[in-house]
């Protein structure tokens, strides 16, 4: 059994089409993470897998549970954190920990063992108000509490936005125990960095799956050979290899510019004097292997 | 798991900044500052003189009207035009004028005139003003003519008492209807906002999807202004008691049996409000709105049965209207429960109106 199926589920808000005809499945105990740019549908698709609001179409169903019929189940059984931080800020630390495990009928004491390791770096704050942490500690104190009742299934609705580098790493670092716990999570996050870090990825645009597939197999998939170029004027240089000939298709990409090709026999010598001819300086072209963000981008163009 | 959600309600009650003031305060002030402020009673009206005669009598007259509480001698002015000015400007409300050989036409047994004009921007005020000024000159014409033209109108003598308010104090009017106003903001808005808010700042999403049943977060809103309610409305109580001297005549299980029913019925609005608001801000404003209707079609300043027709439609819509009603009766004619059940009845049905509603337009699931 799948701990999530979700089967042509659609939604619109008035005209706009959220989410179109969308199916897909995690299984028990996977990291699965849904990759995508802001207004991309994630977080509708939250709020239909954790019964918050209904699909206009299609079905969707949690650790066996209709989310439509049987939504009662799937409340005590799941942990959402959702993409806004929504605990009671008037409230302490210790107060927000034991206000929702007494909401599931549960303590703290019973189920510490699950969130010890997040929990311990923020029990020094207990008696501070929720509003006052930072926010790191925030995404930390709300995946406590979306833990403390021991749920099998896990929803984190971008639970790395607004948090530090160091903070980010730490994040992940505690998503991979739990899932060693065998807790099935479904994770969103608009950083690509951060992709290779769950078992599988789902690349969401305008509320459409583009693929789906682990991430070394994004990778492979990629298919055609990819180069980095960069030189003195990034600027223009931009345009210049676009306009070769042999380049099917440039993009800026950090520090680099990337380019594919429209023949395999591509020769770097060629083109390296193309952009000496133009007055370009300190050129260099390397080939390079595609990253989960470059499949994201062609991917997404087409 | 209720106990655990109303402990939370009163921690953040507790914790707020502004809410136990407002709820300690609001009726206070209610209480201390409106009853006094809040009164359709016309006093200090200023008067402008205009005496043509300026003999014994005439004086005489003006020393009457400005020793009384109601009038003040603003302005002697020497002619009519004058005073017409300084009624313009604002300076006076009322103009006396007396014309020349006042005294003369009196002692000769003629009779004299006395014009009397009236600023009626005010209507209540004019009329009250040039009504109370016509007592006085009635009863001045009695004083330098206590001989025979006086006896006929002795003829139909007029006794009036005023019953259940024998001291016509407008205070005791106000005092009741304030009490009302006070219950509806802490136990039928307060809880509404507190409802939006949690919608605001976004908690209610992870609430949501917690097992908590919708029913219970709502009652444990709800509760706790309830409780708090009840106890401010005690504290109004003794504020009229020891300040105003004022006990109620009923007795109080049937004032509070009353107030649990208009509770009922206030917070089903409340919440009915509050799942039509995404922020505060608008459903401050729609409460805003019903403040308007209630404070002013409720028969809180003014009777509702001296309103057109179509008005008291809409004011029998007014579910304060009924609480207001007998919250006086209670109070001031000691009115007991079993002549209060057609209100009490009426406010239960709005009740379960409300709450109804408030189920039906309710969307927890979207």
């Amino acid at each position: 059994m799948s701990a999530i199926e979700i089967n042509n589920i659609s939604k619109t808000y008035g005209t706009t089409t959220a989410l179109d005809n969308i199916s897909f499945n995690v299984k028990e105990g996977e990291l699965f993470g849904l990759i995508g740019a802001d207004g991309a549908g994630k977080t509708t698709l939250f709020r239909i897998l954790t019964t918050l609001i209904l699909a206009d179409k299609g079905s969707a169903s949690v650790n066996g549970f209709d989310v439509i019929s049987q939504y009662k189940s799937i409340r005590n059984d799941v942990g959402y954190m959702p993409g806004r931080f929504s605990l009671y800020g008037d409230m302490t630390v210790k107060e927000n920990l034991d206000f929702f495990a007494s909401v599931f009928g549960t303590t703290l004491e019973q189920n510490r063992d699950l969130i010890e390791d997040i929990y311990c770096q923020i029990e020094p704050f207990n008696n501070r108000r929720s509003a006052k942490l930072s926010g790191g500690m925030k995404q930390k104190l709300a995946l406590c509490c979306a833990l403390i009742h021991k749920p099998s299934v896990l929803f984190l609705d971008e639970p790395t936005t607004g948090v530090d580098p160091v903070s980010r790493k730490e994040f992940w670092e505690m998503l991979h125990k739990l899932k060693k716990k065998g807790i099935s999570i479904l994770t969103s996050t608009p950083y690509m960095d951060e992709a290779g870090q769950c078992d599988r990825i789902a690349f969401i645009k305008q509320g459409k799956i583009l693929t789906i597939d682990t991430p070394a197999g994004i990778i492979d998939s990629f298919g055609e050979p990819l180069f980095a170029v960069s030189a003195n004027n990034m600027h223009t240089l931009l345009k210049a290899v676009r306009e070769y000939p042999e380049v099917k298709n440039c993009y800026t990409f950090g520090e680099y510019h990337h380019f594919t090709v429209r023949d395999v026999k591509f020769k770097k010598a060629g083109f390296l004097s193309y952009l000496g001819s133009l007055g370009y300086e300190n050129i260099s072209i390397n080939q390079i292997t595609a990253t989960v963000e470059d499949c994201y981008l062609k991917l997404s163009e087409l | 798991m209720f106990r655990y959600l109303l402990a939370k309600e009163f921690k953040q009650f507790k914790r707020n900044e502004f809410l136990p003031r407002l709820v300690v305060m609001f009726p206070i002030m209610t209480m201390l500052i409106m009853p006094w402020v809040a009164t359709l009673d016309i006093k200090n009206i200023n008067v402008s003189v205009v005496d043509e005669d300026n003999t014994v009598t005439s004086r005489r007259l003006i020393e009457k009207i400005g020793s009384t509480q109601y009038f003040e001698i603003k302005e002697r002015a020497i002619t009519y035009g004058e005073a017409l000015e300084s009624m313009r400007f604002g300076d006076s409300d009322l103009i006396v004028n007396i014309p020349y050989c006042f005294e003369k036409d009196i002692v000769t047994g003629q009779g004299s005139n006395v014009f009397i004009a009236a600023n009626a921007v005010n209507g209540t005020k004019g009329s009250m003003g040039s009504g109370y000024i016509s007592q006085i000159l009635e009863s001045f014409s009695r004083e330098i003519l206590p001989e025979p033209a006086s006896k006929n109108s002795d003829a139909v003598n007029i006794s009036v008492i005023s019953k259940y308010n024998p001291t016509l104090d407008y205070k005791k009017f106000m005092i009741p209807a304030l009490m009302s106003i006070v219950v509806l903001m802490i136990c039928g808005f307060l809880p509404a906002l507190n409802i939006v808010s949690e919608k605001e700042i976004g908690t209610i999403e992870q609430i949501n999807a917690t097992p908590v049943k919708k029913w219970q977060f709502i009652l444990a809103k709800l509760l706790p202004y309830w409780i708090i309610g009840l106890f401010v409305l005690s504290i109004c109580f003794l504020i009229s008691w020891i300040v105003y001297g004022f006990f109620p005549a009923g007795n109080f299980i049937t004032l509070y049996t009353v107030t649990l029913a208009f509770i009922f019925a206030m917070s089903g609005l409340g919440i009915l409000i509050s799942n039509f608001s995404q922020t505060m801000q608008q459903a401050m404003l729609v409460m805003f709105f019903f403040m308007l209707v209630f404070n002013l079609m409720s028969g809180l300043f003014t009777p509702v049965s001296s309103m057109p027709e179509w008005a008291q439609w809409i004011a029998a819509f007014i579910p304060p209207k009924y609480f207001i009603e007998a919250m006086r009766g209670i109070y001031q004619m000691g009115v007991g429960f079993r002549d209060l059940i057609p209100q009490f009845i009426i406010l239960l049905c709005f009740g379960f109106c409300f709450n109804l509603l408030a189920i039906v337009t309710y969307r927890k699931r979207s």
